[in-house]
């Protein structure tokens, strides 16, 4: 494939070919031993995660368009990079998602409810990255590319500890921060680059190429290919097939080991599809072909790899309970939005500082008794 | 999330890490405990002479206001003490290994600068959790050399000479702090805040709302700001407005040499996020400075001078201009009275009202454009809170609403004496 720019792009470490069947390219040799050292169960754990976080997303989305959530961003297509990156963090790691990120979270620990409640319009977080069950995951980031810099920052910190580079790949942290093309345009991706290199950050820097920024296409924001950008900054980069999810969790794996180990940042970039809108306000017909949609469906991640599974004797009673879970989790997730309460108006005077403000008390305190006036005037 | 799950059931992190699993919040932290100790006679040498605090503090109209020259609070520490008082704390002086000299007491005269250098020493040397980063502040000791000597002191994982990047500073600093850190960012001049804007006011001002109090963020930057010194654009103004109108920041300016020596300390201290302006122009006057006893808290405003026909208020080096306007109107036969705001947001009105509450006029004066400015606010309060104590409209006097010009021009631009004695004549002639 040559883009229209005419680079050739070089081939991706890749372990599955889009009909599944086990060929690796040979950027992915040196990644072959653990490959092979992925057990049938971590196999079918990626797949359940997969199709799990589908139905969940589809759920998400139809919720929104019943006007429950104000916002979905789908993560239709882009499952395998998320999934097979998650797995290869490590409990004391950090996480940093932007805002699509469903699956990342949820196997660090995250309960997706969270997730619709942001997307209901109940909170601008959602969880506690404190709260040991969160897996140190920090809340999404709406702002493109501003996350990149507080997982450097936070790398730097681990740096500064000694919490890194220890040897002791039990107790050494990394970081790992997601982020996409459109943002890879960001100057604050730029910075965080350059500052991640100067101080030898513990850091992946984990690029899901889905080819659309919205409605401009990667070739816009970048004449290179975009994993070069690493090697600019002094980082080691590479290239994966985003929609494998074993090459996706062989090639994080590596790099937050080697980040972990004290061999300063990396940069992945996964290249994988949007299959769905960018969000529930979008409407992708309007700029891309479907030729381009139905090209990328044919290497649909959770279809490769449950062919590969099959051909490794999966049993058909495996793949029903994954399908029963998935859809027991959908449904739940329907029921509990449903059931989700209002907040209360004070709530957004709650924490705009962590210590006493006079401003804030006077606002809370004239808004409790404005609406106090209104319940007097009523009985 | 089933117990199975390999990453997700599994949280050594917690609790086994002795950092990790703490968040970085108040309390927590022994800088908070610091500021008590400092006050207490009960560590070091045992020598008296510390925490006796002296006149004027309290509060906020307690005015140890000298007459002019801005060097405000004046009168003095103790002197008494003999060796060092007390800033040992556990866990600090890393990379230093106990070769800091003790922290001087009693009271010096030095510069406003100095004073800076030696409040951001006290802090590095309390707590290891405090470090500075910014561009050329550590061999260099920054452009107006205010970190002067404390990389060579410090060591070079405490005071960063970072990259050059203004939004990576902040968004780095936010980062450190999500591990416990307490930054303080240098942003080298005013105009060159703004790469770093975003960062500021959808990162840093909003994540501690964002994670419903989960996360505190206790990112002191400094910038340096205003006029006066004759420099090229970008390195004049006075960006303050920006900041006191993004909730979830805080934003002070000292005006002397003994308030920056102790509103760095506290705005280290505090666990939301500190915009500290620091007026460049003062940087180079001396006061005196009461190292043993803080004269105010970080957030209150201070009459510095007794007056009571009109009030004047403002912050930075306006106090200065504002003080010179206050000498001259008194040889005229005008009393006026002089707020130093300190704390821009939030703003302490309670000494402001009082004061407007007595001579019933107040001329704002400020170097930033007037339109919507924190003038604006100001005037807008004091005329709701106290309207009927008012014999004259609440004037501003401003920077134009122009660019700031070209340097031959910044005393034309720049509210001087006269331009505030101008607005007083108003005040008194309505």
């Amino acid at each position: 494939m040559t883009s229209d720019h005419g680079f050739q792009p070089e081939e991706p470490v890749r372990v599955l070919a889009a009909d599944g069947s086990f060929s690796p390219t040979p950027a992915a040799e040196r990644y072959l031993p653990l490959v092979d050292a992925l057990t049938d169960a971590e196999l079918e754990g990626f797949y359940r995660d997969m199709v799990v976080i589908r139905a969940f997303d589809r759920q998400a989305t139809n919720l929104q368009r019943q006007g429950q959530l104000a916002l979905w961003p789908p993560s239709y297509g882009q499952e395998a990079a998320q999934v097979g990156s998650a797995r290869a963090t490590r409990p004391q790691d950090h996480v940093f998602p932007s805002y699509r990120e469903h699956v990342v979270t949820r196997i660090r620990g995250v309960d997706p409810m969270d997730i619709i409640r942001l997307m209901r319009g109940l909170t601008h977080g959602g969880w506690d990255p404190y709260d040991p069950r969160n897996g140190n995951t920090h809340i999404y980031t709406l702002v493109l590319g501003a996350q990149t810099l507080h997982a450097t920052g936070l790398g730097m910190g681990l740096v500064f500890d000694g919490r890194t580079g220890t040897g002791d790949p039990d107790r050494d942290e990394a970081v790992i921060v997601y982020y996409g093309d459109g943002a890879s345009s960001e100057g604050d991706v730029h910075e965080a680059m350059v500052f991640a290199a100067s101080y030898q950050t513990p850091q992946v820097f984990f690029l899901q190429n889905n080819q659309w920024a919205i409605s401009v296409p990667v070739t816009t924001q970048s004449r290179t290919p975009l994993h070069r950008r690493g090697e600019g900054y002094g980082m080691p980069s590479i290239a994966v097939d985003g929609n494998d999810v074993i090459a996706s969790y062989a090639v994080t794996k590596v790099a937050l080991d080697e980040a972990r180990a004290g061999g300063g940042p990396r940069a992945i970039e996964a290249l994988t599809y949007r299959m769905g809108a960018h969000t529930t306000s979008d409407d992708p017909t309007k700029y891309r072909a479907s030729d381009e949609e139905q090209s990328w469906a044919k290497r649909d991640p959770i279809v490769r790899l449950r062919a590969y599974l099959e051909s490794r004797g999966a049993s058909e009673a495996f793949f029903s309970d994954v399908e029963a879970e998935a859809s027991a989790v959908a449904d739940d997730t329907r029921v509990r939005t449903n059931a989700l309460e209002g907040i209360p108006a004070t709530k957004m005077f709650d924490h705009v500082y962590s210590e006493p403000h006079p401003l804030i008390d006077e606002q809370r305190r004239w808004l409790a008794e404005y609406e106090a006036s209104f319940e007097e005037g009523a009985s | 999330m089933t117990e199975t799950d390999p990453v997700a059931g599994i949280h050594p992190v917690a609790g086994a890490h002795p950092v990790a699993g703490t968040r970085p919040v108040a309390g927590t932290h022994p800088v908070a405990e610091l500021a008590e100790a400092s006050s207490s006679p009960s560590t070091g040498s045992g020598t008296a002479g510390t925490g006796s605090g002296t006149g004027g503090t309290g509060s906020g109209t307690g005015g140890t206001g000298t007459g002019t020259g801005g060097a405000g609070t004046g009168n003095g520490g103790t002197g008494s003490g003999t060796e060092e008082t007390g800033t040992g704390n556990g866990g600090t002086g890393t990379g230093t290994g106990g070769s800091t000299p003790p922290a001087p007491t009693g009271t010096q005269s030095m510069p406003f600068s100095r004073a800076l250098n030696a409040g951001l020493r006290a802090s590095l040397a309390n707590s290891d959790r405090v470090l500075l980063m910014g561009e050329d502040i550590g061999r260099l000791g920054g452009v107006f050399r205010v970190t002067e000597g404390l990389q060579a002191e410090f060591g070079d994982r405490r005071v960063l000479d970072s990259p050059l990047a203004e939004s990576g500073l902040v968004g780095t600093a936010i980062g450190l702090a999500m591990v416990g850190f307490r930054p303080v960012v240098e942003i080298q001049f005013d105009g060159f805040v703004f790469p770093a804007f975003d960062q500021i006011t959808t990162q840093l001002a909003k994540l501690t709302n964002r994670h419903e109090g989960a996360l505190s963020l206790p990112v002191v930057i400094r910038i340096p700001y205003g006029g006066h010194i004759g420099a090229v654009e970008h390195h004049q103004e006075s960006p303050e407005a920006y900041f006191t109108h993004t909730p979830g920041l805080r934003v002070v300016s000292p005006s002397t040499p003994n308030d920056a020596y102790w509103m760095i300390q506290d705005a280290i201290d505090s666990n939301d996020p500190v915009i500290f302006l620091e007026p460049k122009a003062r940087y180079w006057q001396k006061g005196e400075v009461d190292l043993d006893a803080r004269a105010l808290p970080l957030h209150a405003s201070r009459i510095v001078r007794r007056g009571t026909d009109v009030t004047l208020v403002g912050h930075g080096a306006m106090v200065t201009t504002l003080l010179q306007a206050a000498a001259i109107a008194e040889s005229e036969g005008t009393s006026c009275e002089v707020v130093d705001l300190r704390s821009l947001s939030p703003v302490d009105y309670g000494p402001i009202l009082d004061s407007v509450r007595r001579t019933g006029r107040m001329v704002y004066a400020q170097e930033a454009p007037g339109f919507t400015s924190l003038g604006s606010e100001v005037a807008a309060t004091v005329m709701e809170k106290a309207f009927y104590a008012l014999e004259a409209p609440v004037l501003r006097v401003s920077g134009f609403d122009t660019p700031f010009p070209p340097a031959k021009l910044e005393g034309v631009y720049l509210p001087d004496a006269d331009r505030v004695l101008e607005a007083v004549d108003r005040a008194l002639t309505y």
